[in-house]
């Protein structure tokens, strides 16, 4: 009788704590308590650990158990905690030998199986990164688990199993009792990118939106695509994911925490390699676009489509304040989210795509001759998206019906194979120049740097500069036409852009904005 | 007079009597037995030196429905704390040194029950 000490991790947004979990067997009347600022959930563990031992052959002590979680003041949530705390428990009562700096992340059933807990990736990052490389997960949880370099992570079916490792008197454990390890949520691969990604051949004629894509791709640049319904502004944005590179190794981590922390599917057995999508629907709050919730806030669309797409449909009709906070995601590529238990950091370093009718009929395109929406109800429509949000989208592209030509001529267009060979390129000439100046994309090149170390000849500049002397560009404007000027050089391929792609960044910035 | 008891009672007052001659065993002296008010019922009144000890024991066969001790909760100790004043009122006594000790008897039949004691639980 006496103590028991073991490990494990309390997450907050993505960040992990190491948390050492004490457990004291009382000579009192019988009782369990968990100290250390449990929430609901896991004070539920009590039930579930005490019912878990009894079915595994090794039942708690009939005393007075103390569980206390430290660091005491940090909130702690989730079901993640239960094989820690019966670990603890049973050491305390000499049930098994010292577990020594083994991390313990499972959920326990009554009948003593492990279940998989959601996060385990960022979890097991924080252990490694803490000096604490033992990992003990759920079977579910092992391929998850073993994404982390150097980690060395154990699974196991039963709690039964695992006290017969750690030298429990296999006399009384229920070791013939072995599940099935189970898929967490049961859909396999639900919510994420689906393999049958659609293809850029399916999009007839657009000749200048398949160019403004094919930039946005390759320079990493916002768009913003305006158009009648049925032009296929739709259909252009779901592709765009298609033509971005593979994530590297870091970018890749970073998703599959975030996509861990969001759900217990199995298909992140691997690392998600390819950028995400997310198209929320446009009568999402900020909570759900930011991320939020009750508690410790959870990660929202922008940060599930970090290093990915936010696609943003019927961008108009979101509410402002909703379209508003994603501008300091866009600046910052991070979000910070305060709620009563704590305050969470997701990345949120996502590709922006605004799609949007250009009245509220749709029809105002064109001639406009069906259009019934009076010219101030078109204007307010387009107002709703704020000045501070579109000066940050580097391409806004209108997009017109298919004209017949261009119809039904199935096959006649490149694939997203093709393009994408084409962006991987200019990615890659991107890298050469950028890299050593610390940075990516084009489209993250600070201003000082484009004027700076990036500077281009007078001569080249001469319609920009005097755009910007007649008022009609910003200097904000200014360096995003540049910015994407260099994308477009890079997808020539060119070593620095000429006059002409100053001229056709400068057509792609304000195609939209002229038309209006 | 023969009286006819049920099972339990029996089970329960063969605990009691272990119990008793447990506490007797530890060095303490037996005040009071089964004393009753209209609150409800003192097992076992003891003193240890010059504590008063309010024991209440728990007797069962098997744990098939749990241990004893299980069976103590945070109601019942309540309860036996005002039954401990009330004792003492009943017995003019004012002493602020009094414990509640739980007594757990596991008694399955076969001739060598098991005595379990908590001190100062309540």
């Amino acid at each position: 009788m006496g103590l028991g000490r073991t490990y494990s991790v309390a997450l907050v947004g993505l960040n992990g704590s190491i948390v050492e979990v004490e457990a004291d067997i009382g000579q009192t009347l019988p009782a369990f308590v968990i100290l250390g600022l449990p929430d609901a959930s896991l004070n539920e563990a009590k039930e579930r650990i005490r019912s878990a031992a009894q079915n595994s052959g090794i039942p708690l002590s009939r005393r007075k158990i103390t569980a206390n979680l430290i660091p005491a003041s940090l909130p702690k949530h989730g079901s993640g905690f239960d094989l820690a705390i019966a670990m603890a428990v049973l050491l305390a009562a000499n049930d098994v030998r010292s577990t020594g700096r083994t991390v313990f992340i499972a959920e326990l059933g009554l009948d003593g199986r492990l279940r998989p807990v959601r996060g385990i990736l960022p979890a097991v990052m924080a252990a490694m990164r803490s000096g604490y490389p033992d990992v003990v997960v759920a079977q579910a949880n092992v391929a998850e688990a073993a994404l982390v370099p150097g980690a060395r992570v154990r699974g196991y079916t039963t709690l039964a199993r695992l006290a017969f490792d750690f030298g429990a008197d296999p006399q009384d454990l229920a070791l013939d009792f072995d599940p099935e390890p189970e898929d967490g949520d049961g859909a396999a691969g639900a919510g994420l990118v689906p393999d049958m990604a659609p293809d850029m051949c399916d999009v007839s004629g657009q000749p200048d939106a398949r160019r403004a894509l094919e930039v946005a791709a390759a320079g990493a640049h916002h768009l913003l695509l305006t158009g009648p319904p049925g032009a296929g502004k739709t259909m252009l944005a779901e592709r765009l994911p298609g033509l971005l590179p593979d994530l590297g190794d870091t970018e890749a981590m970073e998703v599959t925490a975030i996509h861990s922390l969001c759900s217990l599917s199995s298909a992140s057995v691997q690392l998600l390699r390819r950028p995400p999508y997310e198209n929320p629907h446009h009568t999402a709050t900020s909570a759900a676009i930011i991320g939020g919730g009750s508690g410790l806030p959870r990660p929202g669309a922008a940060s599930r489509a970090h290093r990915g797409v936010l696609f943003l449909d019927e961008a108009p009709e979101y509410e402002r304040r909703v379209l508003d906070a994603l501008r300091q995601p866009l600046e910052s590529g991070e979000l910070v989210i305060h709620r009563s238990a704590g305050t969470a950091a997701y990345p949120a370093r996502f590709q922006l795509v605004l799609a949007a009718n250009p009245c509220p009929c749709g029809k105002a395109s064109g001639k406009g001759v069906d259009c019934t929406c009076t010219p101030t109800m078109r204007r307010r429509y387009l107002a709703r998206l704020s000045g501070p949000l579109l000066d940050r989208v580097d391409i806004q592209l209108q997009v017109e019906r298919v004209s017949l030509a261009d119809f039904g001529q199935p096959g006649a267009e490149e694939d997203t194979d093709t393009i994408a060979g084409r962006v991987r390129a200019a990615r890659d000439r991107q890298l050469e120049r950028l890299l050593p100046l610390g940075l990516e994309t084009n489209s993250h090149v600070p201003g000082r740097v484009l004027r700076g170390a990036l500077r281009l000849a007078a001569p080249t500049t001469r319609i920009l500069d005097r755009a910007l002397e007649r008022g009609v560009l910003t200097a904000r404007g200014y360096d995003r036409v540049l910015r994407l000027a260099w994308t477009l050089a890079d997808l020539s391929p060119r070593d620095a852009p000429d006059a002409d792609d100053i001229g056709q960044a400068l057509g792609l910035r304000q195609a939209a904005v002229a038309a209006l | 007079m023969l009286v006819l008891m049920r099972a339990k009672d029996v089970l329960g007052r063969r605990g009691e009597q272990l119990a008793a001659g447990y506490l007797e065993a530890q060095g303490m002296r037996i005040v009071d037995r089964n004393w009753r008010c209209a609150e409800g019922e003192i097992d076992i009144v003891a003193l240890d030196g010059d504590v008063l000890v309010i024991a209440e024991v728990k007797t069962r066969k098997s744990l098939a429905y749990g241990h004893p001790f299980e069976a103590v909760g945070v109601d019942k100790l309540a309860r036996l704390r005002r039954l401990a004043s009330a004792w003492c009122r009943d017995h003019e006594l004012r002493t602020t040194l009094r414990w509640v000790d739980v007594i757990a008897v596991l008694d399955d039949g076969t001739g060598c029950p098991a005595v379990e004691h908590l001190k100062g639980v309540g």
